[in-house]
């Protein structure tokens, strides 16, 4: 049981998806505008994470290695297609914020990557945490960039206006300011980890 | 015998030069374009360069302690960065900007990169292209020259770009800078002196400054007019950032190429780009975008322009 909870746990800071694997960039990128939209996202991904995670566990003995990454790519497309008909049937808003980056988790390189290197080699209940960690550990890091972001090219925090008289820097709004906070993130993650060692 | 026989280490010829001796020389050069700028547009061009100033050596002396490098805050640079993003800004802008403004230049333009000397791009080129993304408001209005109120008044370039007259402005109020922009870009006589100071002392040479006005100058006059080669090329080369940039920002040692053959296609490609700005681009002023882009680029041309090592085909 312990080792499960370790698959589970290294996902948040040991091998965050978003600073230490740096997967799933671009959506990253895209909708870390504003906490609502980062929580939605990292929501959506999750739950694609640990469906198509499961899945591809129980398949992984009878999928033909040279044609399994169309396969594991048709599982975690039936979740996506799933979340976003949930989506657009109960958080029409949601929907639209996020616009082409639900359908764009098909190809998110960290599904993908976990399923490849993590759920096509191990048992369904390893799998099942390994997603769960991932999905926290992504929705946490889209959290920390989007709060930076909505707070520092928007003053506001989930919609909220924070600060009075506060004049927000716009170019952190930007797509050039996403790059520049993940970039500094990136860097103090690396920082803490050279520390640790 | 009376002489004795010194024997110690190379090097055997000292000479005065350092960093810090010469940042602290272009610094120095920079002066009259200061005072030219502070005379045309009162005490406040004087607060906002001790602000930017104040806040750039606060900030790298903050992050060397922070990070525990050595704090090497008296060496001019930090001085200087301030020093150059004062001069981008408008005399007008609330006290705050230069403040940020130099933060960030020096934290994101200079510290994360490693400090002196490992920085891509100019830092004080990224403090004003951050300021300038941010608050266009703040960056974008300037005020009347001469008058000590605060009246605003489009420069140059941005009435060019609009479309409407600017008969009111003849080369020689330009060249003296006697009209609106930033503090330290108006007065292409006092950058002038500066540079010549320079260029004399062997600090920079002429080749980023001349290729860079040259082109500018050359493609303004072929594209800018309504007309082939009716273009106020005269008009281009002295009003916005161009002298200043092409002198004292584009001639950065750490981002700039290292041969001369680098300097010319430096200069030409970021003649290029600020005439194309000017001409074809949103903004009207694209001297910081220019450099910066090559900046980015001056690795690449150190890589095709590396000079033949002696006696290696």
């Amino acid at each position: 049981m312990k080792n499960i909870f370790q698959e589970c746990v290294k996902g948040i800071i040991k091998e965050n998806p978003t600073f230490v694997l740096a997967l799933g960039l671009c959506p990253t990128l895209a909708v870390s505008i504003s906490m609502i939209n980062g929580l939605g996202m990292g929501a959506a991904a999750t739950f694609v994470l640990v469906f198509s995670n499961i899945i591809i566990s129980m398949i992984k003995g009878f999928v033909p290695n040279k044609i399994r990454i169309p396969c594991f790519i048709v599982v975690i497309a039936t979740f996506v297609t799933i979340t976003e008909l949930l989506m657009k049937a109960y958080s029409p808003a949601l929907n639209r914020a996020l616009g082409i980056y639900v359908p764009l988790i098909v190809v998110n390189c960290m599904v993908l990557g976990r399923a490849e290197a993590f759920a096509s080699k191990n048992n369904i209940w390893h799998s099942l945490f390994d997603g769960i960690g991932m999905g926290i550990g992504f929705t946490l890091a889209l959290l920390l960039i989007s709060g930076i972001r909505e707070l520092a090219g928007a003053g506001k925090i989930f919609g909220l206006n924070i600060v009075k008289g506060f004049e927000p820097a716009a170019v952190i709004a930007m797509p050039s300011g996403a790059l520049l906070v993940i970039g500094l993130l990136l860097g103090l993650f690396n920082v803490i980890k050279r520390r640790d060692k | 015998m009376g002489t004795k026989l010194i024997v110690s280490g190379s090097p055997h010829m000292h000479t005065r030069e350092s960093t810090s001796r010469i940042m602290w020389l272009v610094a120095l050069s920079l002066a009259p374009a200061g005072l030219s700028g502070i005379w045309i547009f009162g005490n406040q061009a004087l607060w906002i360069i001790l602000l930017a100033i104040a806040s750039a050596l606060i900030t790298e002396t903050g992050i060397q302690l922070i990070t525990k490098r050595k704090v090497s805050v008296l060496d001019g640079s930090a001085f200087l960065t301030g020093l150059l993003l004062a001069y981008n800004l408008g005399p007008s802008v609330p006290f705050w900007i230069p403040i940020v403004g130099s933060f960030v230049a020096i934290a994101l333009g200079k510290m994360v990169f490693g400090g002196l000397g490992q920085n891509i791009f100019n830092p004080a080129l990224v403090g004003r292209v951050f300021l300038l993304a941010s608050w266009p408001k703040y960056m974008t209005t300037f005020i009347q020259p001469l008058t000590y109120d605060t009246v605003t008044q489009a420069t140059p370039l941005a009435l060019l770009k609009e479309g409407k007259a600017i008969e009111h402005i003849n080369y020689f109020n330009l060249f003296l800078g006697n009209h609106s922009g930033c503090i330290g870009e108006v007065s292409i006589l006092a950058l002038i002196l500066g540079a010549a100071f320079l260029l004399l002392r062997g600090y920079i040479s002429w080749h980023i400054p001349l290729s860079f006005i040259a082109t500018t100058g050359i493609f303004t006059y072929l594209f800018a007019g309504k007309n082939l080669f009716t273009g106020d090329w005269v008009f281009h080369i002295l009003s916005g950032g161009l002298v200043l940039g092409a002198f004292f920002m584009a001639t950065d040692y750490v981002t700039s190429p290292l041969t001369r053959k680098g300097h010319i296609i430096f200069g030409v490609g970021c003649g290029l780009l600020t005439a194309v700005i000017r001409v074809w681009g949103g903004y009207p002023e694209g001297v910081s975008y220019a450099i910066l882009m090559m900046n980015a680029a001056a690795p690449l041309i150190d890589r095709f322009t590396k000079n033949r090592v002696y006696g290696v085909k």
